[in-house]
């Protein structure tokens, strides 16, 4: 233990503790902006100094360990000067435009310019020029970067495709795309995780609700909304509400109130991409000797795009089954516009999903099986849809419960889990294990499957058969396991990959706190509505059962071919051969 | 892809590496007179290339204090914009992440402290204090203002005998300092910016002994003054000179037997030949100087009388009292002052130190002069203990290296403690206490006593060069201001509160240069001329050739050799050899000739007469 004071307290810390940690123990707390820990301990930003007695430097609090008998003041009058200064400087190349930017009550610096109390900038503005598309799903505002180096530490250590990097030296040293000129040229997944990590607007999604204001203004549109299976652990955080109150519900009052037509449910299209999943594996699963294993899960559009941006040999081995949102927009467009009887080209399809890759994937040349342009017109972030919430004027905290619209708003807790790591795999498991032996399993009796754990193994007897299945999340490990298979290290069956730590719960399109990882607690969340549903298994789903019986026939059938489907070879990342 | 591999430098970081030599020989060779804001400025934006970024101090902060500073620069800021400036880099110094960054900023803070005047200049009148004055660097860095493009061209065109009466019009001891001057003219040498600067002191050495013997020009009408010259060394001697050329009457009073001073009796004749100096002070008195030896104004005769008997009085007496280690020991017999044995070696009375181990205290040139003569002297061995690293010596990097090279064994950071003694009062050994360099202060680190114990070093002699004192006291007495035992003289030579009396060189400066004497003596001349109610002009009438058009292609510059150190510890005789005529028609064709080319062909470029 190490014994030291910092503003007069005195403080005992275990050795190596950072004086940043050493001060939150006693309850100091010394303001940070590029920090994040164990992601982001650099130093860069400079607004952590405090003043240590016997040194004329100051330093940073972040990543300097404290030391036996050390004197610390963290809110000196130097320490004020030196922190003031160093806001000053990074205000003077941000383009402080708070009204207009998204991240406007939710922004680091904004914060500690508020906190610090900074009125005006002595020095020039030099706000850098801003280039590249707008139209790429993720966009970097190079007017609002504040060189954090978050976002290339976190697509260089927790993703490994390291898109971001420094460029240029002096005042234009810049984060920048890594290799190539732009990002869309660039193998980056979408997985938004460098968004969620940004303490500025500086990586922000690109807004589509102004297609869906007017797709809601449009009398003859019939406007559809399927809501992923996370956006229901989370909507409710940017808009001040607790877990217990945002449920599901109440988001479909909201959503209705928006103006939506059909409020839906991706529990429902999860539902059926398990019964189309655990066919083709089982399928697969007969004829062992001339199929390459493991089977990967497809419903992450982020691990797609990697597969194919990185481990291309692998592309064969996903699965052929669409990702829940387009299944769902695939039937949208087709049974459903039979249901309701009205041409497919009327109805605007629109999902609220936890994911930047998504808008990328509803947008791929391939995703129109339904014969009516886009399956899905439009891809929302749960961020979005509270934002339009907000525009709607409607008051969160006065919601009262609705339904969700039938058929397509009913979904099975099997359904539900799909937002979180394992959770593919576990609804599968359950479904799987139905189809082959005829019984329902306990739906808990594969619970081995969840956790937070980047790469989880596990293994089932699936009627005699041990069946050997691997979770991952992140997509380091996933680069990990990839590597690990192709050096024949590992061996599994299946094996379910979710490009977002903690799967969609910490997806790039949910709601941002920063430096505050919220995956486990949402997570948690979708744990318990599996728990507390009535309806355990995909395959009991009724709305599933009768979609298979008027429309689509068996599972793997032809329509279900064409409409749930797709090739991966169809369509090509910006390096892919 | 490969786990490691081995870095290897592409075209552009070798190139890269080449224009950071091409830059800091730039540096050396920065003219004097330039704008310090523009100058800081400058250094800040290329401070500010090397930052990679990271951190917000530098990154951000380094560009915004060049734009405050180009705001100072271009007029457009106010008083305060100074403050924000040193706010800033302060903030900077503070908080930067390393040296990149901070020690960026300390630049900065050091130039709006130490030229605040020029910020505020160009805030209040939106221009730069400073003009170009000085357009010629090796001029004006030469103390004398010796115009060495003018001679330099000379030689080039083989007119040695003009180049030594173009150098004699400022400096009357071009063979002396052909073999011996420091050449400050060399160290802004612009001809650096190419490549390296120009040999200049060979190529003096090299006019001076190819031009045979050059007569002295005539002197002007006799104006029937009288000047006292008190000192017969490279100071006095000037001032000599140039008053005579004047028309006055001029005697030289000299303490020892012959002139010379320190040229004499403190630099061994294997760095100037004894022949040399002797013929240079006989041509200098050849315009008529007289000259009494043996005789110490002060005591000899009252300075008072000497003053009532001339019209003007220079004193030059240089600084020739040894300073004490101040030591435990130091009355030991075999301790020597450097100063003693150097005079004596000057009267040609050699001491023997045959099998005798010699230890030297100090790192000076003199400290190298006593050590060399030591090794000339038969010395058994000799060690010279300095208290700083080897790279602190204040000597020419090229004397430590010549001493090493005859044998000198160099102990540094060790300093003497005390001297022990034998039983019959001799010097037994030097103990050194050694040390570990410490924290820079003036430029130099000093050190300070590590913890490793004494070590003795046996020996017979200790010979002490740790500075020299001036004799000023007399002068004191006459009532002349002395401050820390050198005398007080005004920039233009004259002594406050006494009529008629100039003083220059060593015992005004403390220990310095024989050009900066000879500078002090020339400076002594004008004004003691004026003084005496004339105005006469030092002039020469020696043609400059016309510039040669020359594409200044690269070419190194010729360094002068010198006699294997095996054979010249054997003598006393001269060590360097100077330059072939074919050296020195080359390294004469690399002068820039920067009194046409550049400012020089506007203004300032040529002195014809002071």
């Amino acid at each position: 233990m190490v014994k030291l004071i910092i503003d007069g307290r005195e403080v005992n810390v275990p050795e190596n503790t950072t004086i940043l940690e050493a001060a939150a123990s006693v309850g100091i707390k010394i303001p940070t902006l590029c920090y994040l820990k164990n992601l982001n301990e650099i130093g860069a930003c400079r607004i952590c100094m405090v003043e240590i007695e016997g040194y004329e430097k100051l330093f940073t609090a972040c990543n300097n360990p404290v030391r036996e008998g050390m004197v610390i003041h963290t809110n000196s009058r130097k320490v004020w000067k030196v922190r003031r200064n160093n806001l000053q400087l990074l205000l003077s190349q941000h383009d402080v435009n708070c009204a207009l930017c998204v991240r406007n009550g939710n922004c680091s610096l904004q914060t500690l310019a508020s906190e610090m109390d900074i009125r005006m900038v002595p020095f020039d503005k030099q706000i850098p020029f801003q280039k590249g598309s707008r139209k790429f799903p993720l966009i970097k505002d190079y007017t609002k970067c504040i060189k954090c180096m978050r976002c290339i530490q976190v697509c260089d250590k927790v993703q490994t495709c390291s898109i971001w990097d420094v460029v240029n030296t002096g005042s234009r040293a810049t984060v920048d795309v890594k290799n190539v000129l732009r990002l869309e040229e660039s193998d980056c997944t979408l997985c938004g995780q460098c968004l969620t990590h940004c303490p500025v607007g500086a990586l922000i999604e690109r807004d589509d609700t102004g297609k869906v204001w007017d797709a809601l203004d449009d009398p003859e549109k019939i406007v559809v909304v399927q809501i992923a299976p996370s956006v229901r652990a989370a909507w409710g955080e940017d808009l001040g509400l607790k877990p217990e109150f945002a449920t599901v519900k109440r988001l479909a009052a909201a959503l209705r109130q928006v103006g939506f037509d059909y409020i839906f449910d991706t529990d429902f299209s999860a539902d059926l991409t398990i019964m189309e999943e655990a066919s083709e594996f089982l399928e697969k699963l007969k004829n062992k000797d001339h199929e390459k294993f493991p089977m990967f899960t497809s419903c992450c559009p982020g691990w797609v795009r990697f597969v194919k941006g990185y481990f291309p040999e692998f592309v064969d081995q996903v699965s052929t089954a669409k990702s829940p949102q387009q299944m769902f927009g695939a039937i949208a467009k087709s049974y459903y516009a039979k249901i309701l009887n009205v041409d497919p080209s009327r109805i605007f399809s629109v999902s609220i999903m936890p994911c930047i890759s998504k808008k990328q994937e509803c947008a791929l040349p391939v995703m129109n099986d339904a014969g009516a342009g886009q399956d899905v017109d439009v891809v929302l972030t749960t961020r979005e849809i509270d934002r339009m919430i907000k525009a709607a004027h409607i008051i969160p905290q006065g919601l009262k419960e609705e339904e969700l619209d039938m058929p397509l708003g009913l979904g099975s807790g099997a359904g539900v889990i799909f937002g979180a790591t394992g959770g593919v795999m576990e609804a599968a498991l359950r479904t799987a294990s139905y189809f082959v032996t005829g019984k329902n399993p306990d739906p808990d009796a594969f619970r081995q499957v969840r956790g937070m754990q980047g790469w989880r193994e596990a293994e089932f007897d699936l009627a005699g058969q041990t069946l050997k299945v691997a979770m991952v999340n992140g997509l380091g490990n996933a680069r990990k396991l990839l590597k690990k298979l192709k050096k024949g290290k590992v061996s599994y069956d299946f094996v379910e990959v979710m490009a977002c730590p903690g799967g969609c719960v910490g997806g790039g399109g949910q709601p941002i706190h920063d430096g505050y990882e919220m995956a486990p607690e949402r997570g948690e969340i979708l744990y318990r509505l599996d728990r507390q549903s009535q309806l355990r298994f995909s395959h009991e789903n009724p709305s599933i059962k009768q979609c298979y019986a008027d429309f689509l026939g068996q599972p793997l059938s032809e329509r279900a071919h064409h409409l749930l489907h797709t090739d991966h070879h169809a369509w090509k990342m910006p390096g892919e051969l | 892809m490969s786990r490691l591999s081995i870095f290897t430098q592409n075209e552009a970081q070798k190139t890269v590496e080449q224009l950071y030599k091409d830059l800091e020989r730039r540096v050396v060779a920065s003219p004097p007179g330039l704008c310090p804001v523009d100058l800081a400025t400058s250094f800040l934006r290329m401070c500010h290339a090397q930052s990679c970024g990271k951190c917000v101090p530098c990154r951000i902060g380094l560009g915004q204090l060049q734009a405050l500073m180009e705001s100072v620069l271009d007029g457009k800021a106010q008083m305060k914009t100074i403050d924000v400036i040193e706010r800033t880099a302060e903030s900077i110094f503070l908080s930067a992440d390393c040296a990149i960054g901070y020690e960026a900023a300390r630049m900065v803070l050091k130039g709006v402290r130490g030229f605040r005047g020029d910020f505020e200049e160009h805030i209040r009148n939106g221009r730069c204090s400073g003009t170009v004055s000085q357009p010629v660097p090796c001029v004006a860095q030469c103390p004398a203002g010796v115009d060495v493009p003018g001679y330099i061209a000379l030689i080039h065109e083989g007119r040695y005998y003009d180049a030594v009466r173009l150098i004699r019009k400022d400096n009357p001891l071009p063979a002396t300092c052909g073999l011996i001057c420091e050449h400050p003219c060399e160290v802004r040498c612009r001809r650096t910016m190419v490549d390296d600067p120009i040999n200049i002191r060979g190529l003096k050495r090299f006019a001076v002994e190819h031009a045979g013997d050059v007569s002295v020009p005539k002197c002007l009408k006799p104006t029937g003054k009288k000047v006292a010259v008190i000192g017969g060394g490279p100071g006095g001697l000037s001032a000599a000179y140039y008053l005579a050329l004047m028309g006055h009457d001029v005697t030289i009073y000299e303490q020892r037997k012959q002139l010379g001073g320190m040229l004499r009796y403190g630099i061994p004749s294997y760095r100037l030949p004894r022949e040399t100096l002797d013929k240079e002070i006989e041509t200098l008195l050849s315009v008529g100087i007289k000259t009494v030896t043996n005789v110490r104004v002060g005591d000899d005769i009252p300075i008072k009388e000497l003053r009532e008997n001339c019209d003007a009085m220079y004193v030059a007496i240089g600084a020739h009292v040894d300073r004490k280690i101040g030591i435990e020991g130091e009355d030991a017999k075999g301790v020597l002052s450097a100063v003693e044995m150097l005079r004596s070696i000057g009267d040609y009375d050699m001491p023997d130190f045959s099998g005798k181990r010699v230890v030297v205290v100090g790192g000076g040139n003199v400290a190298m002069d006593v050590a060399r003569s030591a090794v000339r002297l038969k010395a058994k061995s000799v060690t010279i203990a300095y208290r700083r690293r080897k790279v602190d010596m204040t000597a020419l990097p090229e004397e430590v290296e010549g001493a090493v090279a005859e044998g000198c064994e160099v102990l540094d950071l060790h300093a003497p403690i005390r001297i022990e003694k034998d039983d019959q009062g001799r010097v037994a050994a030097l103990w050194v206490k050694p040390q570990i360099v410490g924290p820079i202060q003036d430029g130099r680190p000093k050190p300070v006593n590590s913890s490793e114990p004494e070590v003795r070093i046996p020996c017979e002699i200790v010979l002490v060069a740790v500075g020299q004192g001036i004799d000023s006291l007399k002068f004191g007495e006459y009532g002349i201001p002395i401050r820390r035992g050198a005398i007080e003289a005004l920039d233009w030579s004259g002594v406050k509160n006494t009529e008629g009396v100039f003083a220059g060189g060593d015992c005004v400066t403390g220990p310095a240069t024989v050009i900066r004497a000879i500078a002090a003596g020339k400076v002594a001349a004008a004004n003691i001329d004026e003084y005496l109610g004339f105005s006469h002009k030092v002039r020469n009438d020696v043609e400059i050739p016309p510039v040669r058009l020359d594409d200044r292609r690269s070419c190194g510059r010729i360094n002068l050799k010198e006699r294997e150190a095996a054979l010249r510890i054997k003598d006393f005789k001269l060590m360097e050899c100077g330059m072939t005529e074919e050296e020195a028609r080359q390294e004469s064709g690399r002068c820039l000739r920067c009194d046409h080319f550049g400012y020089g062909v506007f203004k300032g470029g040529r002195v014809r007469e002071w």
